[in-house]
């Protein structure tokens, strides 16, 4: 049975609800031989900056169990080469570009929005809010209400009107209904949510930290819950704003998860490292899951899990 | 996958694995997903091909250390269980058209994708001298295979229970002279080979290394594996060992900045570049810049033989059979080199006369020798093989 995926992110219809995670993919070249980049929802690209950037020393990744810690320190090419190779090249392989990017002050952000709007074939906008306010008292975007709001202000204001721009938040907040609801206030047309959760990992043979910025973010199935609760709560209180569900999407299974938990699209990120098809598998296996529940289409199943089941007697059966 | 068997201190996997087999040329790795579908670990490790056969359609091997739970895992794998195995993956060696005097240097079980090397070198007529290191005897991989392909082989442990006590680099000065190296191949962890390139740089030989960078994916998104490289217009880059090589010309890693972000390389804390700097190295068609996209059955299908800046001029044959580039590596660093290394350099004097035409490896092409500008087509397959 052909299954109808085709969901929104605010006014932009995606065929499919599966995108790369920002930073999993690379410029999504990468993953070329792997996957047709054109069939996956979009490509989300690795955070750009306006300059060049060399990221922080090595070692920048370490395993946990089912997780991954990094502290890359968004290495990229600057916003020029990006516009002119890496972007470009997603166009000519008829891929959509959701383009991720990062700055240090609010200004930079909305030049870098401007950038973008100027140039042809940008999908959407995403705001990655976990980077240091150098203007402020140097805690990341995300981390209060109000100064995400005022990056996603910024960005809205300098971005072209059709192209929605999407606030991605962090999970290390003490509410992030409120800040999704201020980058909301902000216009921001969409939330993405989670960005890695902040960890650390020891090494206990050198006995010093196992990464050169000591710090790092924790990505991976690991994650997953995290992720679900945090799309529970803001779908509970934003029932009407798009969210694109991040954290530990493995599999299709995985991914209906997010989706009933209120995520319109969905994010694949860490797998990817495991496995360079993962985005290609993962929307296969959402199209086979959806199917055995005898579902001909997505539309409808966001948030589903929030209704109360129609059986008051259902009980799950098995858990997987 | 066939078998997996121990060989002294390492373990030896076999796996039927064809489309890796095909494509495979010395110097490039494969990734293996550890732990079964559903496991814990999420980073691929990855080995170095050690050898691959016609036999059973087409089987690869390659040789590790049991010493993680990842790789205990490996060891417990039997005939017909299945791997997640992505592969090759990386820029091979470059190996020289003509016959030249090649010293190929392994220690520990780092010695393992020179045997395929020297193969190759072999079939070109080329003479191979091996120098194999390692803490000890049951540590040293591959010392038969050495004795039978080598002109020479020199075995140095650090107990002395196998060749001479001491570590690999002692004899190295001794081997280039009484071999005549033109060209040394290192693959070895990163103090090594920092020793062996230091050393070789004052005979002024061009040293290709195979570096054993950690790496999360194998396939260039993780971004872990980075070391600080000098691209062919003299600017230092944060690249990726998985992607840009691993395999690299010695005298542009900047070995003592490796694990760093050096100041002066592109994007570090506070740096701004003088002039707008190309993100990529403009000289380096990397491996990995597919022109379309591909799909894993398919790999090879759609690939533009060479990039836009990358074309095949007509030009004098001798240019890109041109003895040696820039071999001190400070003097690489430098910005401001001119763009053809052979007027600056090229101490023609200090070489052997009666090997004149060393090809300078490939990786830094520049615009005036398009015949290097271009990555050889073998050099992008990249299968898929499960």
């Amino acid at each position: 049975m052909a299954v109808d995926l085709r969901t929104r992110l605010g006014h932009v219809e995606l065929p499919t609800p599966i995108l790369t995670a920002a930073g999993c993919a690379g410029t999504g070249r990468e993953l070329a031989q792997y996957i047709d980049v054109a069939k996956i929802g979009a490509v989300t690209t690795k955070s750009i900056m306006i300059e060049p950037r060399a990221g922080r020393p090595t070692p920048r990744t370490a395993e946990t169990a089912s997780g991954l810690l990094n502290s890359v320190g968004l290495q990229g090419p600057g916003i020029d080469a990006f516009l002119q190779r890496d972007l470009a090249w997603l166009l000519s392989q008829g891929a959509r570009a959701v383009v991720s990017i990062a700055g240090s002050t609010v200004g930079e952000y909305a030049e870098l929005a401007a950038r973008l709007s100027d140039a042809a074939g940008v999908t959407a906008i995403e705001l990655n809010l976990s980077c240091p306010n150098v203007e402020g008292r140097g805690r990341d975007f995300a981390a209060e209400p109000d100064t995400a709001a005022q990056v996603a202000e910024a960005v809205r204001a300098a971005t072209r009107y059709d192209i929605p721009v999407i606030a991605k938040l962090a999970p290390d907040v003490p509410d992030i209904v409120t800040v999704a609801r201020a980058c909301v206030a902000a216009g921001a047309d969409a939330l993405s949510m989670i960005n890695t959760v902040p960890g650390m990992v020891i090494d206990t043979t050198t006995m010093r930290p196992a990464l050169a910025g000591g710090m790092g973010g924790l990505s991976g199935p690991a994650i997953r819950p995290i992720a679900v609760r945090c799309i529970w709560r803001t779908r509970r209180a934003l029932p009407e704003v798009p969210i694109i569900g991040i954290g530990g999407v493995r599999t299709g299974r995985d991914a209906l998860e997010l989706i009933l938990a209120g995520a319109t699209v969905v994010a694949v990120g860490t797998v990817i490292f495991h496995d360079p098809s993962a985005c290609a598998r993962i929307q296969r296996e959402l199209e086979d899951e959806l199917a055995a529940r005898g579902l001909d289409r997505l539309a409808g199943l966001t948030g589903l899990a929030h209704q109360p089941h129609p059986d008051l007697a259902f009980r799950p059966r098995h858990f997987a | 996958m066939l078998t997996v068997r121990r060989v002294e201190a390492y373990h030896a996997l076999t796996m039927v694995a064809p489309a890796i087999a095909n494509q495979f040329r010395p110097g490039q790795f494969l990734t293996v997903a550890v732990g079964g579908p559903d496991s814990a670990t999420l980073g691929r490790r990855a080995f170095a091909i050690h050898d691959v056969n016609p036999d059973h359609g087409g089987t690869v091997e390659f040789i590790f250390e049991a010493d993680g739970p990842g790789t205990r895992w490996l060891t417990e794998r039997r005939s017909r269980d299945l791997l997640d195995v992505v592969g090759p993956l990386g820029r091979p060696f470059p190996v020289p058209r003509e016959a030249v005097s090649c010293l190929l240097l392994g220690a520990g079980h780092g010695s393992t994708a020179l045997f395929p090397l020297a193969d190759r070198l072999r079939e070109r007529g080329s003479q191979i001298d091996f120098m194999l290191g390692a803490a000890s005897a049951d540590r040293v991989f591959g010392a038969l295979r050495a004795r039978r392909t080598a002109r020479s082989t020199i075995i140095t442990t650090e107990d002395g229970t196998l060749g001479s006590r001491g570590i690999i680099t002692d004899k190295l000065a001794q081997v280039i002279h009484e071999a005549r190296t033109d060209l040394i191949y290192a693959s070895a962890p990163l103090p090594v080979l920092r020793e062996v390139v230091a050393l070789a740089s004052r005979y002024d030989l061009p040293v290709q290394v195979l570096v054993e960078q950690p790496t999360v994916c194998g396939t260039g998104v993780c971004m872990s594996c980075v070391l600080p490289v000098v691209g062919s217009d003299g600017v230092t880059r944060i690249v990726r060992a998985c992607t840009d090589g691993p395999v690299f010309r010695a005298d542009l890693v900047r070995w003592d900045d490796v694990g760093t972000i050096p100041f002066d390389a592109l994007g570090a804390p506070g740096w701004k570049p003088p002039h707008p700097v190309p993100a990529q190295d403009p000289g380096v068609p990397a491996a990995r810049r597919p022109q379309g996209s591909r799909g894993p059955q398919s790999p090879r299908e759609s690939q533009s033989p060479r990039g836009p800046q990358s074309p095949r001029g007509p030009q004098n044959p001798r240019e890109s059979q041109h003895p040696r580039g820039p071999q001190n590596p400070r003097e690489s660093q430098n910005p401001r080199r001119p763009q053809n290394p052979r007027e600056s350099q090229a101490p023609r004097q200090s070489q052997p006369p009666q090997q004149p035409r060393v090809p300078r490896p490939p990786q830094a092409r520049t615009p005036q020798e398009p015949r290097l500008n271009q990555t050889p087509r073998w050099a992008r397959g990249t299968g898929h093989g499960r």
